[in-house]
């Protein structure tokens, strides 16, 4: 298990090298250091030298890949890319242009951020495997193919019309709960209650879709034959054999998800006003917060490989087949 | 005089339609493949879904035929003036372009929608609506939309006859009576009664909207329906020119993969998990503040506003494609794994055909349902995902006519009470339309092509 | 006495398509009672039918199923359950997919008794142990914690037995039980239910289709033929007497008679496998290291004379198609020499193999996955041709070479516009050995071209390919599982096992006088036919 993990591990290193040179082509290469010194100076006269003077200040004065002056490994590694990366894999995030450390900020935002999206994420699950059980009972009757249009109708609408419809009716309608804003604690399940419920119904559509497909698949298999035939109850049928064989395919879809948990929900907290990374991202790109962009980046392929790695390790919780 | 101008999406929307319709032609050949698609269109929703995508369609190609009208200066013989590019929805619009108001009114109203101060001849200062500029005041709308339905239903009914003769000649109307009865091979009914519909509730929209504004018009006085309208051409653009950049990289890197194993698989398996590990929006984020700073530093490109909302589009066309590759290519790749081990396979090798024969008769035929499943599905998450990226500030231009823009400007008008509902109203509704009827239609081939279902 | 199973004017459809028409039949007490028939006529519905586990779309048009004078049909779903599995048993014949494959198989067992029986927890595991001896399954204690895809394919269909044997039911079904299993292993199961049958005394409605099963098992029998039964009655007089011409037409298909001339003895050998090894690595670990390899093939010595057929006989995992995908050049060869004409056809590069391709082409085991199902059979056929540069290159005299071809197989002329989906099991074999022939092939495998097939279009490929050999001389080696078809069509017998051969030489000698204990095992396990008294080795014994 150990030596399985670590070497895991070992496979997620040239992804993210693969991460960081994207990211590098896309700020460096293509917005150099001289195109940023420019945009951050600001100034109608900017002569060479403020240029150089930023660029020395700021660290951006190496060259790009190879260091031609420099010496043996040293012409690989005394590079901006290397030390970029080196930056990023210590999780140094440097500071943004409102000079703020990135590092900080994100921490402070995972919090808000979690409080949307966990609780947002369990609820859906499971009320769309009940749900999707529930058609699957009743396979082929008038409930199952008018849930099925229903659930086509709303996997159609756009997923701002949910938020906008929702907070004109809870909010400026009936004054249910507040348009917006975030509180930390138990006082702040007002402001995150309705956000929560629209993340899980606009999801509900495809999700109650998605499982019922893969127990549909399961349950045409031969082994549910065989349990039927030993006189199990469908009801039994279904949520001893089929969900758990069920749970394999949900578990490729399911895990990889959690750990993004942490970025937030982009639309969600810009609409809300959550003052998580999901707003933290957004600010960034309407302010072309360079910095920002690439820590947020970085720290999603992060924990996009560790829901890679947690799949793989659930799989071999959960399916005897697969072994170490 | 008038001057063909395209845009660069132009030429790429009118490659792909005679690209698709080359594509047809090849189906036609093959009579397992006809049998198929016949079998799809039995449904009468997939009959009524393909119906309204080939409306949209209509309507983006009406807008992407752009022309220079010529100016007419007296005195000026020397030199031909042109005036801005305009499409051909343009020009059926031009009097809604022209006839712009002041501010927001609502669908159908005759007073703007905010009181405004004025000043009358006594000097004294009061507040009212203010009358709309563009709107008739003999407001009957009773007899004009009568008179616009009939005129719809001539206009659908001429429409049907047509499309009777091309397919049946001197038998259409043996072959109408046969439709009326449902009595037809398709259910051409569905689709006529779907087009009948279509057509009057547009011409009753168009025929008044010379005297009204149907949907109401936004902040700066624009007319909400013709926004609406242009904003199709946008969503159906990234919708299908997206999956039109994105197919050939993951078809090809996916079956390769597949095929060749090895370091090959090695390579691109990499590549993919590589780029799927970066969240989507981000990526599409960073490579769109890129492309709006080299665009900064080109203004050369583009001369006017139009060229440059249009080179935008195609760059975050381009953007979109390459980020979106990834899951079709991982589909493709196992499935290739999956037919490479079939016999028929083994055949062909036992035969020493080469390996791009291979693909081009063996794999690439019994890829084609995953390939068409998922380019439906994603054109209605890519329509969705328009309004979304405009909303985060990484959609089109914000000059340029889209859904996305339309919710995205309505948006701030929230907080006004009551609400300015219609821009939003509008967008969804044109959205939803669409994307149910793809949505419909995918599911449809899902039905007939997924060889799961064949039971 | 009443029966303790009657099927009474039993009819199913679907929609509008009549799938079963008034079957009749009764299932005495601890009787073995066998339904038999071809793919297609419905046997395995009926069993589907009196479990009432019948498909959604498929009804029942008429008839009543009475079970200790019962009507299963009037019960409700509730009492029905208890039904199942407490009183009518079923056992399937897929044991791979059968089985839940993420519970343990103790629990399965344990699961059945839960539902139906009401004994103690503790106890409970005790008597799941004490199933798994009865069926005979070795260290039942350890086994009970084990995952279906630890067990081999026979032990499974033991686990399966023992669920349908865990509340002491007074019927068990057995649907195609052994079909799935290899020889040696399904003379075991078979052993060990009619073993069941004398020690509790119950009922087993045995469906298969194979007469020689039939003969062995059965009390009564009853044939199946497009959803009706057309003959039943006791198993001796079914087959001394059979009645049906239908019947008879199976009998008679059951035992392939060989159509052959005198033996001409030894031929010039067309193709020669030398000391072939063919390793395939086992990699583990950090850096995908070799650590082992799995020996599919094993230092195999073989030759296989001009114009004659050479059977390759074993049982699954004994490497036998691996030779053949060895000799045609799809997998890398380790080590050892395949040698055609005088050349080494063993690591030859793509271009200088192309010539050779021409000369030995392959036939498929499952007709279904063997034919690109996006291509007419025309263009399958020719695209052996055009790779190989074989026959006309004129369109129409192609079209006509093609016609030619489907004709020599006994196919029509019009079918080469037509796709694979539109055809029969037997039908996509003889496309299959078409497009074979196209190219004019002087040796053809054959891996496993019967096995998919039922015994009377089984019978007709191989009266096909003996027809063949004798109009074009063109030689066969012949992979199969079943010994039953090699005194028919080979002149040769090589078995093999776990990669080596171990015993070769004349079908006569080898089939006759057995020297390995593994080839006379194979043969001691293989089901023979009753009374009839034709067994493979009988034909020769008769003949000489």
């Amino acid at each position: 298990m150990f030596a399985y993990i670590l070497k895991r591990i070992l496979y997620a290193i040239p992804i993210l090298i693969g991460v960081n040179l994207i990211t590098f082509m896309l700020f460096f290469m293509v917005n150099t250091p001289d195109d940023m010194a420019r945009a951050q100076l600001g100034a109608k006269q900017v002569t060479p030298q403020m240029i150089e003077a930023w660029k020395a200040d700021k660290g951006y004065d190496k060259a790009l890949f190879l260091n031609k002056e420099a010496k043996g490994l040293e012409k690989v590694t005394d590079t901006l890319f290397v030390q970029e990366s080196m930056k990023l894999f210590s999780f140094d995030f440097g500071y943004s242009d409102a000079n703020r450390n990135i590092g900080a900020e994100i921490k402070e935002r995972m919090g808000p951020s979690l409080a949307i999206a966990l609780p947002t994420f369990m609820i859906a699950l499971i009320t769309n495997i009940s749900l999707a059980l529930l058609l699957v009972l009743f396979r082929g009757s008038a409930l199952d193919t008018s849930m099925m249009i229903v659930a086509v109708m709303i996997m159609s609408v756009s997923g701002l019309f949910y938020i906008i419809a929702g907070q004109v009716l809870f909010s400026k309608m009936w004054h249910w709960v507040p348009i917006s804003g975030y509180e930390p604690g138990w006082g702040g399940i007002k402001f995150i209650i309705l956000p929560i419920l629209i993340g899980v119904f606009a999801g509900i559509g495809s999700g109650v879709r998605w499982y019922r497909s893969i127990f549909l698949e399961q349950i045409n298999q031969d082994y549910v034959r065989t349990a039927r035939a030993k006189g199990l109850s469908e009801l039994k049928v279904l949520f001893v054999h089929v969900l758990r064989n069920g749970m394999l395919p949900i578990l490729t879809g399911v895990v990889v998800v959690i750990p993004t948990l942490f970025m937030g929900s982009l639309i969600m907290e810009s609409f809300f006003g959550i003052p998580g990374l999901g707003s933290y991202t957004i600010d960034a790109i309407n302010s072309q917060d360079f910095a920002i962009v690439k820590a947020m980046v970085f720290l999603g392929s992060v924990l996009y490989i560790i829901g890679l790695i947690l799949t793989d390790i659930s799989y071999t919780l959960f399916d005897p087949r697969v072994k170490l | 005089m008038i001057m063909l101008t395209l845009l660069w999406t132009d030429i790429m929307v009118w490659i792909l339609i005679f690209a698709l319709i080359a594509w047809g032609w090849v189906i036609s050949r093959s009579p397992q493949v006809k049998k198929q698609w016949h079998t799809i269109f039995k449904s009468s929703i997939a009959m009524a879904s393909a119906t309204v995508l080939l409306f949209y369609l209509f309507f983006t190609l009406l807008d992407s035929v752009h022309l220079r009208l010529a100016k007419t200066s007296p005195g000026q013989n020397t030199e031909q003036q042109y005036s801005e590019m305009l499409s051909l929805l343009d020009i059926i619009f031009s009097h809604n372009i022209k006839n712009t108001e002041r501010t927001y009114s609502a669908p159908f109203a005759t007073h703007e929608y905010v009181k405004s101060i004025v000043i009358d001849e006594n000097g004294l200062t009061t507040q009212k609506h203010l009358p709309l500029k563009y709107v008739s005041k003999d407001d009957d709308l009773l007899s004009k939309s009568i008179v616009a339905l009939a005129v719809g239903f001539v206009l659908s009914l001429f429409l049907i006859l047509i499309h009777l003769f091309w397919r049946k000649g001197r038998g259409a109307f043996v072959a109408m009576k046969k439709v009326l009865k449902g009595e037809a091979d398709l259910p051409w009914r569905t689709a006529y009664l779907t087009l009948t519909f279509l057509v009057m509730t547009f011409t009753w929209l168009y025929i008044l909207s010379y005297s009204y504004h149907v949907l109401g018009t936004d902040k700066v006085g624009g007319d909400v329906l013709y926004h609406s309208l242009k904003s199709i051409r946008t969503g159906v653009l990234i919708g299908i020119l997206t999956t039109l950049i994105m197919l050939p990289v993951a078809v090809i890197l996916g079956v390769s993969a597949g095929l060749f194993g090895g370091w090959v698989d090695d390579v691109i398996q990499y590549l993919y998990t590589t780029l799927s590990s970066i969240p989507g929006v981000l990526l599409i984020a960073a490579g769109v503040l890129v492309m709006q700073v080299t665009m900064d530093n080109n203004p050369t490109w583009f001369e006017t506003t139009l060229e440059r909302s249009d080179l935008r589009l195609l760059f975050l066309i381009v953007i979109l494609g390459v980020t979106s590759w990834t899951g079709l290519a991982r589909l493709l790749r196992a499935e290739t794994l999956k037919i490479s081990q079939i016999e028929f396979v083994t055949a062909a090798k036992a035969f020493g055909v080469g390996k791009w024969t291979i693909i081009r008769r063996h794999i690439i035929p019994n890829l084609m349902h995953i390939i068409l499943i998922s380019v439906v599905l994603d054109f209605s998450g890519l329509v969705l995902a328009e309004a979304v990226l405009s909303y985060v500030g990484v959609g089109v231009d914000p000059t340029m006519h889209s859904w996305g823009n339309m919710i995205n400007q309505a948006r701030l008008e929230m907080a006004r009470e009551p609400m300015v509902w219609w821009s939003l109203f509008s967008a969804f509704i044109f959205m939803f339309i669409l994307v149910l009827a793809a949505n419909l239609f995918s599911d449809r081939i899902q039905k007939v092509l997924d060889p799961r279902n064949d039971t | 006495m009443s029966p303790l199973l009657s099927v009474k004017d039993l009819s199913l459809r679907v929609g509008e398509e009549s799938l079963l028409s008034s079957v009749n039949f009764e299932i005495h007490e601890s009787e073995i009672f066998a339904l038999v028939g071809e793919s297609g006529s419905g046997k395995s519905l009926t069993s589907l039918a009196i479990m009432r586990l019948l498909p959604d779309a498929i009804s029942v048009s008429s008839g009543d199923i009475r079970f200790k004078n019962r009507s299963l049909f009037a019960l409700p779903e509730s009492q029905m359950q208890k039904v199942r599995g407490r009183s009518i048993a079923m056992i399937f014949q897929e044991p791979m997919s059968a089985l839940n494959p993420v519970m343990r198989v103790g629990e399965q067992v344990a699961e059945a008794i839960r539902v139906h029986l009401d004994i103690k927890k503790e106890e409970i595991k005790d008597k799941v142990i004490s199933l798994f001896e009865e069926v005979a399954l070795k260290e039942p204690e350890e086994r009970y914690n084990w995952y279906p895809h630890q067990l081999s394919g026979g032990q499974k269909q033991r686990v399966m037995i023992a669920i349908a044997l865990a509340c002491e039911p007074d019927l068990l079904i057995a649907d195609e039980p052994t079909t799935a299993l290899d020889v040696t292993i399904q003379a075991q199961v078979l052993t060990l239910l009619k073993k069941i049958r004398e020690k509790r005394k119950l009922s087993i409605l045995f469906i298969t289709h194979d007469m020689a099963i039939v003969g062995q098992m059965a009390d009564r029998v009853a044939v199946m033929r497009n959803g009706e039964i057309v003959e039943q009655a006791a198993c001796e007089t079914f087959f001394t007497h059979p009645k049906h011409p239908y019947t008879q037409m199976l009998l008679r298909d059951a035992i392939f008679q060989k159509e052959k001339e005198e033996m001409s003895k030894a031929s010039e050998p067309l193709l020669v496998v030398k000391n072939l090894k063919v390793y395939f690595p086992i990699k583990k670990g950090l850096f995908q290291r070799t650590v082992g390899y799995v020996k599919a093939v094993d230092g195999v010595t073989l030759s296989i004379g001009k114009g004659k057929t050479l059977a390759l006989v074993g049982e699954s995992g004994s490497g036998k198609s691996t030779i053949g995908q060895a000799i045609l050049s799809l997998v890398d060869i380790t080590e050892g020499r395949v040698i055609f004409e005088d050349q080494n056809l063993a690591h030859l590069a793509q271009r200088a193999l192309k010539p050779y391709r021409q000369k030995i082409q392959v036939v498929f085991q499952d007709p279904f996955s063997a034919l690109n199902p996006r291509m007419t059979i025309g263009n399958i056929i020719l695209e052996g041709m055009v790779s190989l540069g074989i026959g006309p290159k004129e369109k129409t005299l192609q079209d006509s070479y093609i016609k030619e071809i489907l004709l020599k197989v006994e196919l029509e002329a019009e079918h080469m516009h037509r796709y694979p989906h539109e055809f029969s099991g037997g039908q996509r074999q003889r496309i299959g050995i078409a497009r074979a022939l196209a190219v004019k092939p002087e040796l053809i495998i054959c891996d496993e071209p019967t096995s998919a097939l039922d015994v009377s279009v089984r019978s007709q490929v191989l009266h096909l390919l003996q027809k063949l050999q004798r109009e074009s001389g063109v030689s066969y080696l012949f992979i199969t599982h079943d010994l039953s078809i090699v005194p028919m069509i080979a002149d040769e017998v090589a078995v093999m096992k776990e990669g080596k051969i171990v015993e070769q030489g004349l079908v006569e000698d080898v089939m006759g006088n057995p020297q390995h204990s593994y080839t006379q095992q194979l043969l001691e396990a293989a089901p023979k036919l009753p009374n009839l008294g034709l067994t493979p080795e009988d034909v020769y014994n008769t003949k000489e």
